[in-house]
């Protein structure tokens, strides 16, 4: 009971993560091509300066959570993931170096070197997290011990010795660089007024159409590759609230007239299609390929009940306060950017 | 050695020794800030702010490198070491959550109001904001030599039927006796750090001829920092030292270059450690200090490293007897070269003295080597063991990630992290040219 509690905080701290970071990611992906001049590219980076090292709190916040709650879990799959995880570490050193260091001389030579790098890791970034999600709804072959090693590719067919690229989590990927592009602009479009603020807004209507095909057929596809989505969704039909609620948001981000309305569908589409790929893969929290019972559940990777019930007490009031802070600050920051 | 677990111990090794180099100025410069802030608010003295807002910059610099090497260490105990992550995880995936949740969203919360926030927050919460910071800074310490400590004495915890690692006490685990001196110890550094860096830009001003009245600022707060940072450092080293003495005894014997029990044993001030002979080469002694100190008896009996069996020895005697006995040495440097410039920043004679300039200048790099011998004390002392007298280091890595994958990494790491150091080094020299008064005109 207290596992699949904390497994239901945990999702909720990586869509915190996914949702505030995205925005920072999504704009840094796009800020290359829909500003028109230096002084929009700088009025994109302001919108996020504040707050982007916040954001990424929630990463080492939810890892450290995650390690606390599901100690093998953490131990298999950072260990099995190794090269791509080492290559994110990379890539967030090489975003977070440009967006801080860029500032600091003004000068041709300088400035487009970082807003190059940005952009690159943002784009990049995106590509990983979304492949690093496709790898945990395949699954991964785990060994009779609960390890496993995953080259970067191999055929890339899905299978019993896939890589961590493949068809499906290149899919994946490429979902969430359109997705997060899509939420970045919208917070962009927040943010900003004016000819940028236009722009972006037009980049986003056309973005969506593409980001409703591929989530037609990501989601087609991850019933292909997961037979446990099927099963979760037809033998418990009210997890069918959480696609529906990735539906709403895609809607909203449509439809939705105002600025604050159309950024928050986009958070709504986030969360349901996080929520739904956490829902599908339940119990898993790390599928098996090939012998499925080696398959890594909240139940056999959880510590001893009285860790986590102590974890409770200091992490409810912990969080609280993180909210606030959190809260304080965007409100502090509020409004437009010029 | 098996070389796949060599690779694994220099690859955190690496990481981290590179990595402290910037939370130490940070957990340093931000008590610094907070005084500065604090005789800005209280003498409404806009010198107080700006050299607040000078700092803020290099503080800023600083903490950005410190942030992108920090995430790494938080990844590499599930990847490269992850038999232990797993065996451990029960109990430090507390410490390590808890220094997510409780202090990484105060500090980076804060500290983009304290940088970007001076107009909106008004005088007294752009304060708080820099207490905030500070309070942030020093709370991911505590976690972090909480974390350390379980792994030098663990406490808290109990062992399963089936071996697994388990919580046992949240109190147990949070008040580890080795905690309570080892964070005031660790903190203590980073404000040598801080206070001797912050000395010794004002000194280069000073001798420069330019910002001085920036800089008589800087090495009149640096000074008086540094020599409080230094004494204390020598009060709790000296506790510190007490419970290596008692958890570890074999280490305390191969930090001190003992090799023969002895009754009324000496102190080894310098000498080289033998590992064929068993003897210290060359040795500087002075008597029954070792004992005293201690014991806090002249003739209490240290028992010496030839009296424990070799597989409890650490596995680098030598480099840890040099580790220690650099940081106790340049340790007493610090006491004796604050305490001088101190008693002459009274005397009035300080700013005018070029000889304890130039010597405060040319102290920067000191402390940062004193912080990494004593990590370096710490962790080497800790071996053979990962987990003191429960898990050995040889047991604890990734078996599942071979030598030429983590190697791969590692040669990766020191690419961006020597590009890294360099970025870092042009900024802040940039920063320094500009100087404080710079800041000023920018109106911020």
């Amino acid at each position: 009971m207290l596992s699949l509690l904390w497994y239901c905080l945990v999702a909720l701290m990586i869509a915190g993560y996914v949702i505030l970071d995205g925005f920072d990611l999504g704009a840094g992906a796009i800020h290359l091509f829909v500003a028109k001049s230096a002084d929009e590219r700088k009025v994109i980076l302001r919108s996020i300066g504040p707050v982007w090292d916040g954001n990424e709190v929630w990463l080492l916040a939810a890892g450290g959570t995650l390690y606390f709650a599901f100690p093998a879990l953490y131990s298999a799959s950072f260990s099995g993931f190794y090269l791509p995880l080492m290559m994110v570490l990379w890539l967030l050193i090489l975003r977070g170096i440009s967006i801080e260091f860029r500032n600091h001389i003004e000068s041709p030579v300088w400035i487009p070197l970082w807003d190059t790098g940005f952009g690159v890791a943002s784009i990049l970034l995106a590509v990983f997290y979304g492949a690093a999600l496709g790898n945990v709804v395949r699954g991964v072959p785990l060994s009779a011990a609960g390890d496993f090693f995953l080259p970067l590719w191999t055929d890339f067919r899905t299978g019993t010795a896939p890589g961590i690229l493949d068809w499906y989590t290149v899919l994946i990927g490429v979902l969430a660089l359109t997705a997060l592009a899509v939420h970045g602009a919208f917070w962009i479009r927040y943010k900003t007024s004016g000819e940028l603020s236009t722009r972006v807004r037009e980049f986003s209507q056309g973005a969506w159409w593409i980001l409703g095909a591929l989530t037609l057929a990501a989601s087609a596809a991850s019933f292909a590759v997961q037979p446990q989505i099927a099963v979760n969704f037809r033998e418990h039909l009210w997890g069918a609230v959480f696609p529906l609620l990735a539906m709403a948001g895609f809607a909203g981000m449509r439809w939705c007239s105002s600025e604050v309305g159309a950024f928050l569908s986009s958070c709504v589409y986030l969360a349901g299609m996080l929520t739904s790929a956490v829902f599908g893969v339940f119990p898993y929290v790390l599928p098996a390929v090939g012998d499925v019972g080696h398959g890594l559940t909240i139940y056999n990777t959880a510590p001893a009940e009285y860790g986590l019930q102590v974890g409770l007490a200091w992490w409810i009031p912990g969080m609280a306060l993180a909210v606030v802070y959190t809260v304080f600050v965007y409100r502090k920051f509020a409004g437009k950017v010029s | 050695m098996d070389s796949a677990l060599a690779v694994h111990r220099l690859h955190f090794a690496f990481t981290v020794t590179f990595h402290y180099l910037f939370p130490q100025l940070t957990m340093g410069l931000a008590l610094l800030i907070v005084w500065m802030k604090t005789m800005a608010l209280w003498k409404n003295d806009e010198h107080y702010n700006n050299s607040a807002r000078f700092w803020a910059k290099i503080f800023a610099i600083n903490f950005a490198v410190g942030v992108v090497t920090g995430i790494p260490m938080e990844f590499q105990f599930g990847t490269n070491w992850a038999r232990f992550a797993k065996a451990g995880g029960g109990v430090l995936g507390q410490t390590l959550a808890m220094e997510g949740v409780y202090s990484f969203f105060l500090e980076s919360s804060f500290l983009g109001l304290f940088i970007y926030g001076e107009k909106l927050l008004g005088r007294r919460l752009h304060w708080f904001s820099s207490v905030l910071v500070w309070v942030g800074s020093w709370l991911s310490g505590f976690f972090i030599v909480a974390t350390d400590a379980w792994m030098q004495h663990p406490t808290g915890y109990a062992v399963g039927a089936d071996g697994s690692i388990r919580l046992d006490s949240f109190w147990g685990l949070m008040l580890n006796p080795w905690t309570l001196w080892q964070y005031p110890h660790t903190m203590l550094g980073a404000v040598a750090t801080g206070s001797f860096v912050m000395a010794s830009v004002g000194a280069f001003y000073l001798i420069a001829k330019r910002q001085e009245e920036y800089g008589r600022t800087f090495v009149r707060m640096g000074v008086i920092a540094a020599l409080g940072a230094a004494v204390l450092l020598l009060a709790s080293g000296d506790r510190q030292g007490h419970n290596v003495a008692t958890y570890q005894p074999v280490t305390l014997a191969a930090t001190e270059g003992l090799f023969e029990t002895a009754q009324g044993a000496p102190v080894t001030i310098l000498g080289q450690p033998d590992t064929n002979a068993l003897r210290i080469d060359n040795p500087l002694l002075v008597p029954r200090v070792l004992s005293f100190i201690t014991y806090r008896n002249w003739s209490a009996e240290v028992k010496g490293l030839n009296d424990y069996p070799r597989d409890l020895w650490p596995d680098n005697v030598p480099l840890l007897y040099y580790s220690f006995h650099i940081m106790v040495g340049l340790g007493t440097i610090f006491i004796a070269l604050a305490g001088i410039c101190v008693v002459w920043l009274w005397l009035g004679r300080l700013y005018e003295s070029k000889t304890l300039l130039w010597a405060l200048m040319l102290a920067l790099p000191f402390p940062y080597i004193a912080n990494t011998a004593g990590w370096m004390t710490a962790e080497l002392g800790r071996q053979p063991w990962l987990v003191y007298g429960m898990m050995r280091t040889a047991a604890g890595d990734s078996n599942n990630v071979s030598a030429g994958n983590a190697l791969f990494t590692l040669v990766g790491f020191m690419g961006v992290y020597t590009v890294l150091g360099i970025l870092f080094l042009f900024l802040v020299y940039r920063e320094l040219e500009r100087g404080p008064s710079a800041v000023v005109t920018e109106g911020h």
